[in-house]
C-alpha cells in the first residue's frame, strides 16, 4: 500500500477478455493522474484473471487490486461490490470510473451509496479543475470536473463532488479514446483478500446467457442514422438500405428507438453509443445535445432535416434541408450508379 | 408450484417532465428549455414496475403500495397508480427534499420504505426519462440492506421466500434467484402495462392530498369545509397521505441539496462552431454531386 492519491478504474471482463471501456477509462485515469501525480489503480475482480491485470497495466495503470476468488469468477453485485466497498474506505481513492455498460450501472450506484459519495452517470467528458464557492469563501483544488448534457437545451452541466470521495462517474463506451498498450510499462500487481459477509451471496445466478451482439456501431466505417422525422418502418428501410450499400451500419436518436423502430442498441449518442465514423448521416434528427455528444467528431456529417433551423445543421458538413422520405431514394440512387460507373471506369 | 404467502411491493415511481414530446414552445429562443412547457409524466419504465407488481398482487395476493418524492403535483401519478391498481400511495414532498441528487433522493425513500415498514418486494422502473441514470434502484436498495436484481423483464416464480428473475441485459440475459426482501428495478420490455381502469377511475376520481382540497372542493362544493371532504376521503380510502422530512424521520443534511455530495459547478452553452457547410438542394443532380464528392474524397465507395 502507498499513500499516494490514487484514481481508480473499475475493470470489467467476460469471458477472459477485458471490456473496451475498461481500457478506455484506463487511458483517461493515466491523463488525469499524469496533471495530478497521482497513481492509476486498475480494480480487477475475477476468479484466475491475474493475466488480465497486466494487460491494465499495460495500457495505463500503476497498479492493479486483484481480487482472486471463485466467488468472483462472474460478476454479482453484491461480491463485487463488497471488495470495492471494503478496500476504497482502506485506500481512501480520489477517483473511481466505472464503465457505463449494464454491470458498471449495477455496480457503481451501489458502491457510492455504500461510501456515501457523488456519483455522476454518463459523462461525456472528465478534466480536473478547482470550485470556487463564494458562499463559503473557499476554493476546492483540482477536483474531477464530471462533464454531461444538461436536461434540456443546449446545455452541458459540470458536476463536482467537492465534500465527499471518492468522486464517482460513469462513461460509456467509446467517449474516451482506446490508449495504445504499452508492452514494456511496469506495475504491481497487489492481490487483496475478500473478506465476505454470508448475505454478499443473497443472489446466484442459475444461468446466463451471452448475447455477442452483432451491432458495432462502434467500428462501422458508415452510419446512418434515423431519428423522430423517420416517419413508419418503411422509410425506416431506406436508412438500412443505404447504410448496406455504403458498407456501414443504421444508427438511430432516442426518439426513433422509443418508438419501437430499432433496438436500444442502435442508439447512438449519451446514453447509447459514441461513434466516429468517416460519414455519418443523420435523417429526421434534431441534434439534441445528447444525441450530438454521440457523433459530432464523425469526420463528415451530413444531415436531412425538413426544418433548415434544426440545430442538426450547424455541425453537419452537407446540409439538405428536405424531406428524408425523398432524399434518402435520392442519395441511394446516386450512391448506386456511381457503384456502377466505378466499376465501368475500372 | 406458487407460493401461498401474499406478497406484499412498494413501487418507486417518479413524475418526469415528457422529454419524448419536446415541442417547439417548450424551447426558448438561447436554446434552454421552458420546463413548466413539457408536459409532467408518469416515467414510463415506473409504469412497467407498477405492472409487474399489480400482476404479482393478482398471482399470490398482498398489497402494491406506490410513493413517490416530488412537489406537490406529482400526487397525480399517485392518483393514477390507484386508477392502475395500486392499494395504497404516499406523496413524499418537503421543500427541504427539493434539489436532491439521486443519492439524497434514496435516503428519502429508504426512509419512507422503512416506515411502510412490512414489504418483500421494492421495484422501480429501470431509469428515468430526465436523467438516464438508473441509480436511485441500487441506491435505496444498499440503504435498505437488501439485494438487486436490476433490468428485470420477467418473474419466473416466486417461492420459499425467494424469487426468481430473469434479467435482460444488452450483452444476454440472466436467470437470477434472489432471496426477499430484495429490490427489482424493471425495464420496458417486461409488460404491456394496463391502462387506468374505468372503475377503479370512478371510484377513485377524488383522490386527493390535503394540499389539493381547496381545488376539489371548488370543483365539488357540496363538501362544505375541509373536515368535510377529509371525512369522506378517509371513508373511501381516497385520502393520499403526505410525508414530510419530519415524518419519516430524515436530518436535513442528508437530504434534498445539502444532502447531495454532487453540485453543479456550471452549466455552460454548447457553443456550435459552425463547421464548413455546403447545403445542397434535395434534388437528384445536386445529391448524385454531393456523392461524387465524397467518392472523391475516399469518404465513401
Ligand atoms: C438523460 C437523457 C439522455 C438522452 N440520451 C440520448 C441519446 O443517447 N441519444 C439520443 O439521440 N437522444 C438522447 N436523448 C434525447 C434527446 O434529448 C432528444 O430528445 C432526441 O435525440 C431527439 O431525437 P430526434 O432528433 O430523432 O427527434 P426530434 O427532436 O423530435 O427531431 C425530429 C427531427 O426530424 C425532423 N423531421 C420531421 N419530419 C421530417 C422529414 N419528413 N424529413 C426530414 N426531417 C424531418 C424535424 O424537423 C426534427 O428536427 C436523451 C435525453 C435525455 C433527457
Amino acid at each position: 500500500m502507498t499513500d499516494r492519491k490514487s484514481i481508480w478504474v473499475s475493470i470489467e471482463h467476460t469471458d477472459g477478455r477485458i471490456a473496451d471501456v475498461s481500457l478506455e477509462l484506463t487511458g483517461k485515469a493515466r491523463d488525469l493522474a499524469d496533471q495530478l501525480g497521482y497513481e492509476v489503480v486498475g480494480l480487477v475482480c475475477g476468479y484466475e484473471v491475474d493475466e488480465l491485470a497486466w494487460e491494465v497495466i499495460r495500457h495505463g495503470a500503476d497498479r492493479v487490486l486483484l481480487a482472486d476468488h471463485p466467488e468472483l469468477a462472474h460478476y454479482r453485485t453484491l461480491p463485487y461490490a463488497r471488495i470495492a466497498i471494503t478496500e476504497a474506505r482502506k485506500r481512501r481513492p480520489e477517483i473511481f470510473l466505472v464503465g457505463g455498460t449494464p454491470n458498471g450501472r449495477d455496480f457503481a450506484p451501489r458502491v457510492a451509496s455504500a461510501l456515501r459519495c457523488g456519483l455522476t452517470a454518463d459523462c461525456t467528458e472528465l478534466q480536473i479543475g478547482d470550485y470556487h464557492v463564494r458562499r463559503e469563501g473557499r476554493t476546492y483544488k483540482d477536483l474531477l470536473y464530471q462533464i454531461r448534457p444538461a436536461f434540456g437545451g443546449n446545455l452541458v452541466a459540470t458536476i463536482v463532488n467537492p465534500n465527499t470521495r471518492p468522486q464517482m462517474a460513469t462513461v460509456r463506451e467509446g467517449v474516451m479514446r482506446m490508449p495504445a498498450a504499452d508492452p514494456s510499462r511496469m506495475g504491481v500487481v497487489e492481490p487483496v483478500t475478500s473478506e465476505f459477509e454470508p448475505g454478499d451471496f443473497a443472489l446466484e445466478v442459475l444461468s446466463r446467457e451471452v448475447r455477442h451482439s452483432t451491432v458495432r456501431l462502434k467500428d462501422a466505417p458508415v452510419i446512418v442514422s434515423g431519428g423522430a422525422g423517420i416517419s413508419d418502418a418503411d422509410e425506416f428501410a431506406l436508412l438500412r438500405e443505404l447504410a448496406n450499400l455504403l458498407g456501414g451500419e443504421v444508427g438511430a436518436s432516442r426518439a426513433a428507438v422509443d418508438a419501437g423502430m430499432i433496438g436500444r442498441e442502435y442508439q447512438v449518442g449519451q446514453t447509447g453509443t459514441t461513434v466516429r465514423p468517416r460519414l455519418y448521416i443523420a435523417a429526421g434528427i434534431s441534434g439534441a445535445v445528447q444525441h450530438r455528444a454521440g457523433m459530432d467528431e464523425s469526420s463528415k456529417i451530413i444531415a436531412i432535416n425538413t426544418d433548415p433551423n434544426a440545430p442538426i445543421f450547424q455541425i453537419a458538413h452537407y446540409r439538405v434541408v428536405g424531406d428524408a422520405a425523398e432524399v434518402l431514394p435520392m442519395i441511394i440512387k446516386a450512391v448506386r450508379e456511381r457503384a456502377i460507373d466505378g466499376r465501368a471506369a475500372e | 408450484m406458487t407460493d401461498s404467502r401474499p406478497i406484499d411491493s412498494v413501487v418507486l415511481v417518479k413524475q418526469v417532465p415528457d422529454t419524448h414530446h419536446i415541442t417547439g414552445d417548450a424551447m426558448t429562443r438561447d436554446g434552454t428549455m421552458n420546463r413548466s412547457a413539457l408536459p409532467a409524466i408518469f416515467n414510463p419504465e415506473d409504469l412497467n414496475a407498477l405492472e409487474m407488481a399489480v400482476q404479482i398482487r393478482e398471482r399470490h395476493g398482498g398489497t402494491v403500495s406506490v410513493i413517490t418524492m416530488g412537489p406537490p403535483k406529482a400526487a397525480n401519478i399517485l392518483r393514477e397508480s390507484l386508477w392502475r391498481g395500486a392499494d395504497r400511495v404516499v406523496l413524499l414532498t418537503d421543500r427541504r427534499f427539493a434539489g436532491a441528487d439521486t443519492l439524497a433522493t434514496s435516503v428519502v425513500l429508504q426512509k419512507a420504505v422503512e416506515k411502510i415498514g412490512r414489504y418483500d418486494l421494492i421495484l422501480a422502473g429501470r431509469q428515468a426519462i430526465d436523467g438516464d441514470t438508473a441509480q436511485v434502484g441500487p441506491q435505496t436498495a444498499e440503504k435498505l440492506g437488501i439485494p438487486q436484481i436490476t433490468y428485470a423483464e420477467s418473474i419466473l416464480e416466486i417461492a420459499g421466500g425467494r424469487i426468481t428473475a430473469r434479467r435482460a441485459l444488452d450483452s444476454g440475459s440472466e436467470i437470477v434467484r434472489c432471496q426477499m426482501p430484495c429490490l427489482l428495478t424493471v425495464v420496458g420490455s417486461a409488460n404491456m402495462p394496463r391502462p387506468p381502469s374505468v372503475r377503479r377511475q370512478i371510484a377513485g376520481k377524488l383522490a386527493a392530498t390535503p394540499g389539493e382540497y381547496a381545488a376539489i372542493r371548488k370543483q365539488w362544493p357540496e363538501f362544505e369545509t375541509d373536515g368535510a371532504l377529509e371525512e369522506h376521503l378517509t371513508a373511501h380510502d381516497l385520502r393520499i397521505p403526505v410525508w414530510t422530512a419530519d415524518d419519516i424521520g430524515v436530518t436535513a443534511d442528508s437530504i434534498g441539496l445539502a444532502g447531495s455530495p454532487t453540485q453543479v459547478h456550471k452549466v455552460n452553452f454548447v457553443i456550435l462552431e459552425s463547421t464548413e457547410s455546403k447545403t445542397i438542394q434535395p434534388t437528384p443532380e445536386a445529391i448524385a454531386a454531393m456523392v461524387a464528392e465524397l467518392v472523391h474524397e475516399y469518404i465513401v465507395g
